[in-house]
């Protein structure tokens, strides 16, 4: 009897073991060899934050160039820039994004048209008769972008639409897939100021039933002139993140209040002894807060000035800079337009 | 074999006693694999197709090699590797020749190589029939891992319609995630025991 158990037991381990590394060196073998040392830089925890159930997939398909490198969110810019290296390719940079929501008119601002109160979902809200608000593109408010959150970064405001903490998100792009509305949007996260709405309706039809929805009035446009990064398509201005522009004039002319400005308070700039009165910032100055004669040092109106910076480029003997407002001082921070 | 003995194998494989609902095995996949449909049809091919070759090849080594060797208290600890290294194989030839397919259902290989639902279909199909003629044939235990197959996915399916639905109801909050979906689990074994008329009828 212990003959026959150890015969059939050590059988079984054998045919077991040949069949393995029979099937696993006979079938495998087409395996790309960069798969292995690209899954080994990554984090191996299977988040799922590239799209992707298992590391070792997103290592597939970065080998086949079919997936960016710099797509493993946790494992963060040091290992998109060693799997680039694997890869044989320069290392590029990613730029880190975060989740802004295009929408501001909460129940203060936006008119109700009816009472939605079907099941608590943005999706089943859309279907059924498209919300309680009259304008067809704002926030539901109902939190589906909430609920795929994985860091907790989303919460639906006492004014009832959705808000991202900045601290919290990580640019994963769940709630951009989430929202029925399209109204998340991933922009770098250096940026601090967005447009808050989406609405492509007519501006005097905009007016009636928001405070704060866009009338496509396009002085944003024109405060934005210089760097042409705010342009006007479908009826909405489109931020271009890619050009020099900080949009702070942008959103501080904004007539409707439609920008999210997500830093509280704005530095104020000063312009010190150096000042040789070449009034060359005068002009400039998109908000006429800098008065001042000819050959006499400059003074800035601290009321008017809404900290864009656009004199500092100007000024050929370095005498301005950003003070206060974030509690620091940005002596020549760089915001040089041309 | 004729076609009634067929047709009676399959129904209780299938229905009456259903591997998830009729035996409870395989409950743990069940749960983890059924939170969205997609997941849970290749989940339910995938164990089709190792539950049909497991059978298969349990019901081989069981009848030619452990009863002539009198060591059928062998079963267990020869079929648990067996099992493990057949479905591990199967992922690596079904990697090779149909890569697509594999893509899908390659993630849910390690989960069913040591599985109860798979270990389960094939001792049923060496075990005792019910019917006359004391065991299972080949075919019969081949049909049988099939059909304890198509249950699962059935099961599954069934499962993932009702966790979908789950996700928009307002479920009390100790009863969130695994309570509720047990309790639903339970109450369609309770349907799917109205099934056993089936047998009653036939007898």
């Amino acid at each position: 009897m212990i003959f026959t158990t150890l015969l059939v037991l050590g059988i079984t381990a054998l045919v077991g073991g040949v069949v393995l590394s029979l099937s696993s060196h006979r079938l495998q073998a087409q395996m790309n060899p960069l798969v292995h040392r690209i899954e080994r830089e990554l984090p191996g925890v299977n988040c799922g934050e590239c799209g992707h159930p298992l590391c070792g997939v997103f290592a597939r398909l970065v080998a086949d160039g079919r997936e960016k490198p710099g797509g493993c969110i946790p494992g963060g810019h040091a290992t998109s820039v060693r799997i680039t290296s694997i890869m044989g390719n320069a290392p590029q940079a990613t730029e880190a994004l975060m989740a802004v929501v295009h929408c501001k008119g909460g129940h203060a601002e936006a008119r109700v048209r009816s009472r939605y109160a079907g099941i608590p979902d943005c999706h089943a809200a859309m279907l059924s008769g498209s919300g309680s608000l009259i304008c067809q593109e704002a926030c539901l408010g109902l939190g589906s972008c909430v609920r795929v959150c994985p860091y907790g970064a989303i919460a639906v405001t006492g004014n009832g639409i959705a808000a991202v903490n900045p601290a919290l998100c990580t640019g994963c792009g769940r709630c951009v897939a989430a929202c029925p509305r399209s109204l998340i949007e991933l922009i770098p996260r250096l940026h601090k100021i967005f447009l808050g709405c989406n609405n492509r309706d007519h501006g005097a039809h905009v007016s009636e039933y928001c405070a704060v929805g866009c009338t496509t009035c396009g002085i944003c446009v024109e405060a934005s002139r210089a760097s042409a990064a705010i342009s006007i398509d479908d009826n909405i201005p489109r931020l271009d993140y890619t050009k020099h522009e900080n949009f702070i004039t942008a959103a501080h002319k904004c007539p409707q209040k439609c920008f999210v400005d997500l830093v509280r308070a704005r530095p104020k700039v000063n312009i010190d002894t150096k000042c040789d009165g070449c009034t060359a910032c005068v002009p400039v100055c998109p908000v006429e807060a800098i008065s001042g004669e000819k050959n006499h040092r400059h003074i800035v109106n601290k009321e008017k000035c809404i900290g864009c910076g656009i004199c500092l480029g100007v000024c050929h003997v370095h005498a301005i800079a950003l003070w206060g407002g974030l509690g620091y001082r940005a002596e020549g921070l760089s915001l040089k337009r041309r | 074999m004729n076609v009634h003995t067929i047709a009676e194998i399959a129904l209780s494989a299938l229905l009456v006693n259903n591997i998830v609902l009729g035996r409870f095995l395989g409950l743990c996949p069940l749960f983890s694999v059924s939170k969205r449909l997609s997941g849970a049809i290749w989940f339910g091919i995938a164990a089709t197709i190792v539950m049909t070759l497991s059978s298969m090849v349990l019901w081989l080594v069981s009848r030619h090699i452990l009863v002539p060797l009198s060591a059928r208290y062998l079963e267990i600890a020869v079929f648990v590797p067996l099992i493990a290294a057949l479905v591990l194989a199967s992922g690596h030839a079904l990697e090779r020749f149909a890569g697509d397919t594999f893509r899908r259902i390659g993630v849910y290989f390690p989960l069913l190589a040591v599985n109860c639902a798979v270990i389960g279909a094939g001792l049923i199909g060496i075990g005792p029939s019910p019917h006359a003629g004391g065991g299972f044939s080949f075919v019969e235990s081949a049909i049988n891992g099939f059909l304890s197959g198509l249950g699962f996915l059935l099961v599954s399916v069934l499962m993932a319609g009702m966790q979908e639905r789950l996700e928009l109801t307002a479920v009390p909050r100790a009863m969130r995630g695994a309570p509720i979906a047990l309790m639903c689990a339970g109450l369609m074994a309770l349907a799917f025991d109205g099934f056993t008329l089936f047998s009653a009828a036939a007898r």
